[in-house]
């Protein structure tokens, strides 16, 4: 773990209060937890009322308009009357189990940002595993939503779970080779070093760099799509078959939980392909690095809200056909042309 | 102790070691004394979690990435699927057994007595020094002496010196999996 940044910056105010060793690095830790906390709880509020504005416009209406300016504080209000909602437990329920689910959902949704770098040195820890850990601390989120089926005893929220975790198990192995191109490009896997791979000219994107990159991108956009769990791979909570899916006996809080995780790993997703195509936080140096990664990452999610307004779902076996026998052939064999270009020098280097 | 010396001499190591060895542990447990077969599945997710925080502990990222990645993102996500398949076919609650215990102690002496095997004869595996110089030697180091990029050294390793029993174990996979699906194929014709 290499200490950038922000991080040493904290690091060396904290100092000068007098702290040291572990202590100075739990406190550290702890600060910049809390706020990544708060930056992302404000940008899953935001992210669900930009959705809720878009999808109305896309249907010729308007969205929220009622609280504030076009509605903007619609979603603080609906946080809030979630709130206080009752939390309605069905008697029969697998208790430890049902209250877990969202608290794991949540974690793990959180957990991904300890490796995304928002700006130029902002960002917790640069891993030399980054991707990988992104990849692999995501996988909890399939976890809780097995968790919220089985523990809900409900059979709609059940083949909800059932349906999530087939889903992401497949849609995994596109999302890696599509990652895998790029991580052959930039020669690790570190975020830091991926976005650092893509500096300088905007040709050094990796879209642009890398051969069929374009190709990566797309493979990359779908699978994430899948994970996400969002239309038209939203089979989870299929509202016209499944009620709602997994978090069918959820209410109040704890449904506001899965909520606001799926709307961060709509961020999530969409932070990864900015990071691994669109050069991260670089940009003209006139603007600031965090702004120019907020942009393109929020360029991003207006195109997965687009398309999960555009789309109708997928049947649960066209799902499965697609990923294996359309999506990993082709992701499989984008990674051998990318070795092949690799190996020839066959792409532009900085 | 003396393996863990390389990274507990750092003060916050210390008691993140013995957390995640209690929660290892109670949670290993759980997983083989428990009734409730979905509780276990959970418990075992644990177990193999808090093995992936002592890989991180160890400086071993890479390790614990895919001991994730692979144990908890794969085998216990189709572990519990297959519980909910079993259940719901049956129609009651799927419970655990316990009246294997002959067969349990002798795989558990014979798993303990591999890893005491493994460690007595201080496994070669390949280290840098701090002046670079890439050596095979014992696993017991002093800190700086496990390589800092250990990715691209898994990596190059698997591609030069233990290429064998990588493909090894790739076509041992690629088997059982065409067994299984030979096997499925069987049932339903």
């Amino acid at each position: 773990m290499i200490a950038v940044g922000i991080t040493v910056a904290l690091k060396e105010i904290l100092a000068s209060f007098g702290l040291s060793g572990g202590l100075l690095s739990v406190v550290t830790y702890a600060i910049l937890a809390s706020a990544t906390f708060g930056l992302l709880s404000v940008l899953a509020l935001f992210l669900v009322w930009w959705e809720r504005k878009i999808a109305g416009h896309m249907q010729q209406r308007f969205g929220p308009m009622r609280n504030g300016w076009h509605g903007w504080y619609q979603t603080l209000v609906d946080g809030l009357k979630l709130l206080q909602k009752e939390d309605v437990r069905v008697a029969t329920r697998d208790k430890v189990v049902f209250f877990w689910a969202p608290v794991m959902c949540f974690i793990a949704a959180f957990a991904a940002y300890i490796v995304i770098p928002f700006g130029d040195g902002l960002i917790v820890a640069d891993l030399n595993i980054g991707i990988l850990y992104i990849m692999a601390i995501t996988t909890f989120t399939v976890i809780s939503l097995l968790m919220a089926g089985w523990g809900s005893n409900n059979k709609y929220a059940l083949l909800g779970g059932m349906r999530s975790a087939a889903q992401v198990v497949s849609y995994e192995v596109p999302m890696v080779a599509s990652i895998l191109v790029v991580v052959l490009y930039a020669g690790s896997l570190s975020t830091v070093d991926i976005v650092n791979s893509q500096a300088g000219n905007f040709l050094n994107w990796n879209i642009f760099r890398v051969p069929y990159g374009p190709l990566a991108f797309l493979t990359y956009l779908v699978a994430a799509i899948a994970e996400a769990n969002r239309t038209p791979f939203d089979l989870a909570e299929a509202e016209q078959e499944l009620v709602a899916g997994f978090n069918i006996e959820y209410s109040g809080m704890k449904f506001a939980m899965f909520f606001l995780a799926e709307f961060i790993n709509l961020f999530t997703v969409s932070a990864i392909a900015v990071i691994l195509f669109f050069g991260g936080w670089h940009g003209f140096e006139f603007i600031p690095s965090f702004v120019w990664f907020f942009l393109k990452t929020f360029a991003v999610v207006f195109l997965l809200i687009m398309i999960r307004w555009t789309y109708p779902r997928m049947r649960v076996d066209q799902l499965m056909e697609f990923a294996w026998k359309f999506l990993v052939p082709l992701t499989f064999l984008n990674i051998i042309i990318a070795a092949i270009f690799k190996h020839f020098g066959w792409y532009w280097e900085l | 102790m003396d393996m863990f010396q390389i990274v507990l001499d750092e003060l916050s190591a210390r008691p993140v070691f013995w957390f995640l060895s209690i929660i290892m542990l109670v949670s290993g447990f759980m997983v083989v004394t428990l009734k409730n077969i979905f509780h276990s599945a959970i418990y075992l997710i644990l177990c193999l979690f808090s093995v992936a925080g002592i890989f991180i502990l160890l400086e071993a990222e890479f390790l614990a990435a895919a001991q994730v990645l692979i144990y908890v993102g794969a085998v216990a996500i189709l572990m519990i699927f297959a519980i909910m398949l079993s259940t719901n076919v049956s129609g009651k609650k799927t419970m655990t057994t316990q009246n294997g215990l002959p067969v349990a102690i002798i795989s558990a002496v014979f798993a303990l007595g591999t890893i005491a095997l493994v460690i007595m004869t201080k496994l070669n595996i390949v280290m840098r020094g701090s002046d670079g110089f890439i050596s095979k030697g014992l696993w017991i180091g002093e800190k700086g002496q496990l390589p800092t990029e250990n990715i691209m050294l898994i990596g190059k390793y698997l591609m030069t010196e233990y290429m064998l029993p990588f493909e090894v174990i790739s076509v041992l996979l690629l088997a059982s999996m065409i067994g299984a699906i030979a096997l499925a194929r069987n049932e339903r014709s």
